[in-house]
């Protein structure tokens, strides 16, 4: 016979089933309080999140929107808040539980303890299900929706080209002012910005009067009135006209303003167009500033010739006058009409402010007084000994050239809504030439760089590789271009971007 | 038999009277069933007072005693001990105790031949409850707590102790009483037994929430169950006798 000792663990009788049991702190067995108490009580089995299907954000009550994977920690945390009871017990462990991605269910099991008696705690683990139903989050609906906005910027220029918008469009991406828009229209002479709120839209017209000469307009529609709390839902519309001078514009305007301008001639040359209009005198050199108050008090200041009259002439002779004045030097210049150069010999001299520009055997650009149609009241008072027969405006350099040359720098674009109307071709054609055009103007203004962001063009070939092939590399010294210190690091956030590094 | 009481909504029944093998002290409460249940269950055969000590109702915790005494602290007023006097029974002594531990049915728990007593009650005390009570005193604890007459219930019969009480204590807590003790519990769970039951030789009262299991364990260690045939042949065996030769 061996000994046998008796247990030593003094048993006591579950008080609700009988069965023997250690004591503890309920006096009663695991089961019997399991049966009695359910700590998950006031926790739901079951929960909603919501998802937006567009971008495929989950939302977080009250208000946010966050996007987080399947299984992440991001969306344990979104769900575990959306248990209301769970601030009563003690969390002890949460986790997913592999539900089919395309199920719509999310599936978590949780381990809870919670104090059932005193000094009595119960831990017990289950699972919740969660139903994602889709819904759509309010920055999809406002793009989805058409009618969400309540204010709208109408800019608009009475030029016949884009220039002015580009440069407009550079300005507000430097400054971020399309940031509260919640949609970018192109219509025909401008571009339309509609805002959520009247605030935003005073703030854009705000920046663009900052930028440029503008006059604005607001007008208001009733939406909806309600009688009792005499309250009203408008929708506001901002009209903001652009001063319809631009760069290289020839300007004319009546001897009033221009001897209030200084007695500057009545005929001048636009040069800058900023907060104010730059104005020079071609043939003294005297500088004047139109402030858009004084443009838009008469409106009587107007252009004469645009871009679009430019004539190419080919550079004879130079002599200069010894006058300066900045970068200009006063001189006279011999031309020719590039259709006459070889033909005949019909030269023509005309005193110009781009005597330290031009050399023998440039090209220039200029209006041809003589030959253009113009039809303008300013210009036809102006006597006909004011009026020179040729307005030199800017050095021209060779198309051939410009070809060749690919540029190592870039503009970033502004998410434009291009409207009902596509662009025909032939409309096509003349947007692409304003925007060359504008390109060009950049390269050969630093002043107007200044104002805008540049980026480096990650796709552009190097020039020195470029230039191993041609004969006459030396041809391109002369070519305007931007230097690569002006250039700014483009930030790209897309997927192109993770492609482009593992290429490398 | 056990039965079940409420006391005002309160289980703990053990707070509010006393039940001993000639009287028994119910507190005076708003509503009468209390009384009226130990009334139909010591149907006459002991008394059953209504009574305050120092002007509160818990009386089972300020009282202690047994057949043949009562003791009560000292904040007892005349009136309440002079009606004590005139409804209990001549036999039983009722004595008043000068003790700093005024709580007497929390520090002592008795049956009538032995007394378990707080380990630091008064030298005095404990003479008075050996004379007054007739018993032997023991100081002990019950499962490492002092209130021994919280945390047990004892009649001539049997015991019920607190749950955590280990083997060893009960053998020791055995031996001293000389009655068989059991750890358990009343009140569907709760370990404080003195203020969830009141026992005597043939009576249990238990609070109302006390589950049926509880229940027979007290009725079987306190010997309570009529239905045991051996019970009758066991006790009235020597009267029988005596009876019959």
């Amino acid at each position: 016979m061996e000994y046998i000792p008796e247990p030593r663990q003094q048993l006591i009788l579950c008080c609700e089933c009988g069965s023997a049991i250690p004591p503890n702190p309920a006096n009663m067995c695991v089961n019997c309080v399991r049966s009695i108490v359910d700590i998950t009580e006031g926790i739901p089995k079951q929960a909603t999140v919501h998802w937006c299907k567009n971008c495929e954000r989950y939302l977080q009550p009250p208000a946010s929107w966050l996007s987080c994977d399947l299984e992440s920690r991001e969306l344990l945390a979104l769900c575990l808040k959306k248990l209301r009871g769970l601030t009563k017990v003690r969390l002890i462990d949460a986790g997913f539980v592999w539900t089919e991605p395309h199920s719509r269910r999310i599936k978590i099991k949780l381990t809870i303890q919670k104090e059932v008696f005193t000094a009595t705690i119960l831990q017990q683990t289950f699972e919740v299900e969660y139903v994602v139903s889709s819904m759509m989050c309010p920055d999809c609906t406002k793009i989805m929706a058409q009618n969400t906005w309540k204010a709208m910027v109408q800019v608009r220029q009475k030029v016949d080209h884009q220039r002015t918008f580009f440069y407009l469009e550079q300005l507000i991406l430097k400054h971020n002012a399309h940031q509260e828009t919640i949609n970018i229209k192109e219509v025909k002479g401008g571009i339309d910005f509609h805002f959520a709120q009247r605030s935003h839209a005073i703030k854009m017209v705000e920046f663009l009067a900052s930028m440029v000469p503008t006059k604005s307009k607001s007008s208001e529609q009733l939406i909806s009135s309600d009688t009792h709390t005499s309250t009203s839902n408008y929708k506001f519309t901002y009209a903001v006209e652009l001063i319809p001078i631009c760069k290289d514009d020839l300007v004319s305007m009546p001897q009033k303003i221009a001897n209030s301008l200084g007695h500057i001639s009545p005929l001048v040359l636009c040069t800058r167009v900023g907060n104010t209009v730059h104005i020079i005198d071609f043939k003294t050199l005297q500088i004047a500033e139109i402030p858009g108050l004084v443009y838009w008090r008469q409106e009587d200041i107007t252009p004469v010739c645009s871009m679009r009259d430019l004539k190419e002439f080919y550079v004879m002779d130079v002599e200069l006058l010894g006058r300066h004045a900045g970068r200009y030097a006063l001189a006279d210049i011999t031309i020719q009409r590039m259709a006459d150069v070889g033909r005949n010999d019909n030269v023509i001299i005309v005193r110009s402010h781009l005597g330290n520009l031009l050399n023998y055997g440039d090209t220039v650009l200029g209006y041809d007084l003589l030959t253009a149609n113009i039809n303008n009241t300013n210009f036809e008072r102006l006597s006909s000994d004011d009026i020179p027969s040729v307005v030199l405006v800017k050095k021209s350099y060779p198309e051939r050239r410009r070809k060749r040359k690919m540029r190592n720098w870039k503009l970033k674009k502004l998410d434009k809504d291009e409207g009902d109307l596509a662009p025909k071709k032939m409309e096509q054609e003349k947007l692409e030439a304003d925007f060359e055009t504008f390109l060009r103007d950049l390269e050969e203004d630093p002043e107007l760089r200044q104002s805008i962001n540049l980026y480096k063009d990650a796709n552009a070939v190097p020039r020195s590789v470029m230039a191993g092939g041609n004969d006459d590399v030396d041809d391109d010294e002369d070519a305007p271009e931007v230097p690569l210190e002006e250039l700014l690091e483009d930030l790209n956030l897309g997927d192109d971007d993770l492609d482009d590094v593992a290429m490398e | 038999m056990a039965v079940r009481a409420q006391f005002e909504n309160s289980n703990e029944i053990g707070v509010f009277s006393k039940l001993t093998n000639s009287y028994c002290l119910v507190a005076i409460g708003g509503s009468e069933n209390f009384y009226s249940v130990f009334e139909s269950e010591l149907n006459d055969v002991v008394p059953v007072v209504h009574t305050s000590i120092a002007g509160t109702r818990i009386i089972g915790r300020l009282t202690a005693g047994n057949r043949r005494g009562l003791l009560v602290p000292n904040s007892t007023t005349d009136q309440e001990l002079q009606h004590l006097r005139n409804a209990l029974p001549d036999s039983v002594a009722i004595q008043r105790i000068e003790e700093r531990l005024s709580a007497l049915g929390n520090v002592i728990a008795c049956n009538d031949y032995v007394a378990l007593v707080h380990p630091d009650l008064d030298r005095e005390t404990e003479e008075i409850i050996a004379d007054v009570l007739g018993v032997e005193v023991f100081r002990q604890t019950v499962a490492d707590n002092v209130l021994v007459g919280s945390y047990c219930a004892i009649s001539n019969q049997g015991g019920l102790v607190h749950p955590r009480t280990s083997l060893q204590d009960q053998d020791e807590l055995s031996s001293l009483l000389q009655v068989p003790l059991v750890a358990g519990t009343v009140n569907r769970g709760s370990d404080v037994i003195g203020g969830g039951l009141v026992v005597n030789d043939w009576a249990a009262f238990a609070g109302l929430d006390t589950t049926s299991t509880e229940l027979s364990v007290v009725e079987s260690i306190f010997k309570l169950q009529d239905s045991q045939p051996s019970a009758i042949v066991n006790d009235m065996r020597d009267s029988l006798i005596d009876n019959y030769s």
